[in-house]
């Protein structure tokens, strides 16, 4: 009895483990790489003196704000000023419960994935809204309120963007949909082709959801200094950040899963050893869309506010909407090949 | 009409598609950082750095105290008091200051010396800790021009051409 208990409590442990575990470190590295990319765009070095090539210097990083002391502002709501920060990473964690990294390696298979997955990208807003509420003031209110307006805006057009997905794939589970791109002609099969706009739509959608540059008006610098989380020092702040990274590589992920082919070889089958379905193909097309994030950052001027409503009300979900019924078309007609995996 | 094409131009993204190419290019070009403390760029050989004093070859100092350095130095940083020597009665300095906070490092001293005597050297990274050793005195002077002589006289030489 004893036995089984532990059982069932110690494999799920074991597995969020496997997954929180490296996710954490890849944010440390990521957090190196994006450092590293953006000087080397300014045609500067980056960082490079903390261990070999500056390595460590994300990990400096990391234990330098875990040393420092949470200041609470006198006017700031204490219990929800603590509680922001654990809103916003857990469901930036909680999310990937569904991510599957192969054919049979998921920490769960849920069948409504998709919607899941919807789900906790959308609850990560509440971390922000509440830690510029809590802290009282004036610029990291404004900072969560245009996070609000932004994320909900972009969540329409996101949505809209998986729906074209799970109509061409028929269904929400995430396994099923990257099998859905199987087929004989490698890349060929991916939905990135039929879906191109709306796979563009979608990664764009999801630099704005992320709250990453061109479209970091929440943080907005130069003029609400750093937007929601300005009142939030040490480690309450490194939890945002953390949270802001773990999602940037969660739609990294995503990205690739839904439109890439996840784990699937870009060549066809019949070429050997490269032909074959890996887990490193799956991280190789994260990495090009985690890339992505930072070249985006290096290159972009932030957009104006009201320009970031017009894109997203009045181009992507326009676009989005009419690539529905197109997506619904390619189904219905059978112009498009949707694999059965194995 | 050309408000239609330029609507579907804008999807296809390509102002932004060039942007991107521009920084990464960047990405891929030589940087131009120096790391400093183990690179440094190299420095003219009329550098004006920290003062020194220079001495002949025999060992005996160069300044006559004529004191053109102390009548030209727009800053008023250098203070001079002279005696006949002990010895053989010539006219020397019993006091050399310059006050580093007031110096500009103009470099009209070293031009107006007739002896070559006070120089300004290729040092550059020196501090203070305490409150009164901004001002070097004549024996300081004197060390750093012993030390620095090397440097001092190739740098002298390789402008000699040009003055």
């Amino acid at each position: 009895m004893g036995d089984q208990i532990l059982h069932q409590l110690l494999i799920p442990i074991l597995l969020v483990l496997a997954v929180i575990i490296p996710l954490t470190l890849t944010v440390a590295l990521y957090v190196y790489w994006e450092r590293k990319v953006l000087g080397w765009m300014h045609v500067r070095m980056g960082p490079n003196q903390v261990g070999p090539l500056g390595l460590l210097q994300a990990f400096a990083d990391v234990v330098k704000l875990i040393c420092k002391e949470v200041i609470l502002p006198t006017s700031a709501n204490k219990f929800l000023y603590y509680l922001a920060p654990m809103l916003a990473l857990i469901p930036a964690l909680a999310a990937w419960a569904v991510v599957p990294f192969g054919a049979r390696f998921a920490v769960s298979n849920a069948n409504a994935g998709l919607l899941y997955l919807l789900a906790m990208t959308s609850l990560g807003v509440y971390g922000i809204i509440l830690a510029g509420w809590a802290s009282n003031s004036r610029y990291a209110l404004l900072g969560a309120m245009r996070s609000a307006a932004q994320v909900i805006s972009y969540e329409l057009a996101m949505g809209l963007c998986l729906v074209c997905v799970l109509v061409l794939a028929g269904s929400l589970n995430l396994t099923d949909i990257v099998m859905a791109q199987s087929g004989h002609k490698g890349l060929l099969d991916w939905f990135m082709w039929p879906l191109l706009p709306v796979f563009v739509v979608y990664f764009v959608s999801g630099v704005a959801e992320t709250n990453r540059a061109p479209f970091d008006v929440a943080e907005g610098e130069s003029e609400i200094v750093a937007g929601f989380h300005v009142e939030y020092s040490g480690a309450a702040f490194a939890l945002f950040f953390l949270a802001e990274y773990a999602n940037m590589i969660l739609v990294a992920f995503l990205a690739s899963i839904l439109f890439m082919g996840g784990w699937l070889s870009p060549f066809p089958e019949s070429v050997p050893v490269l032909g074959h379905a890996s887990f490193i193909w799956l991280l190789a097309k994260a990495f090009f869309f985690a890339f992505l994030f930072l070249w985006f950052r290096a290159t972009f001027p932030r957009y104006r506010y009201d320009q970031i409503m017009r894109l997203g009300w009045k181009v992507f979900i326009p676009i989005a909407i009419v690539w529905v019924f197109v997506a619904g078309c390619m189904k219905y007609y059978g112009w498009v090949h949707i694999g059965t995996g194995g | 009409m050309s408000s239609i094409t330029n609507y579907f131009k804008s999807l296809l993204l390509l102002e932004l598609l060039k942007g991107m190419v521009l920084t990464g290019k960047y990405m891929v070009s030589p940087k131009y950082t120096m790391r400093y403390p183990m690179e440094h760029i190299p420095k003219s050989n009329r550098f004006r750095g920290l003062h020194a004093l220079r001495r002949y070859a025999n060992g005996e100092e160069r300044c006559i105290a004529c004191k053109l350095c102390e009548a030209v130095c727009p800053a008023l940083a250098i203070t001079i008091d002279s005696a006949p020597r002990a010895g053989d009665g010539q006219r020397r300095t019993t006091r050399y200051d310059i006050d580093l906070f007031k110096c500009i490092y103009c470099g009209f001293c070293e031009e107006s010396c007739p002896v070559d005597s006070i120089v300004e050297t290729h040092v550059h990274e020196y501090h203070f800790e305490h409150r009164g050793e901004n001002v070097v005195t004549k024996p300081q002077l004197l060390a750093i021009g012993d030390r620095f002589e090397a440097d001092i006289a190739a740098a002298r030489a390789q402008d000699a051409a040009y003055r």
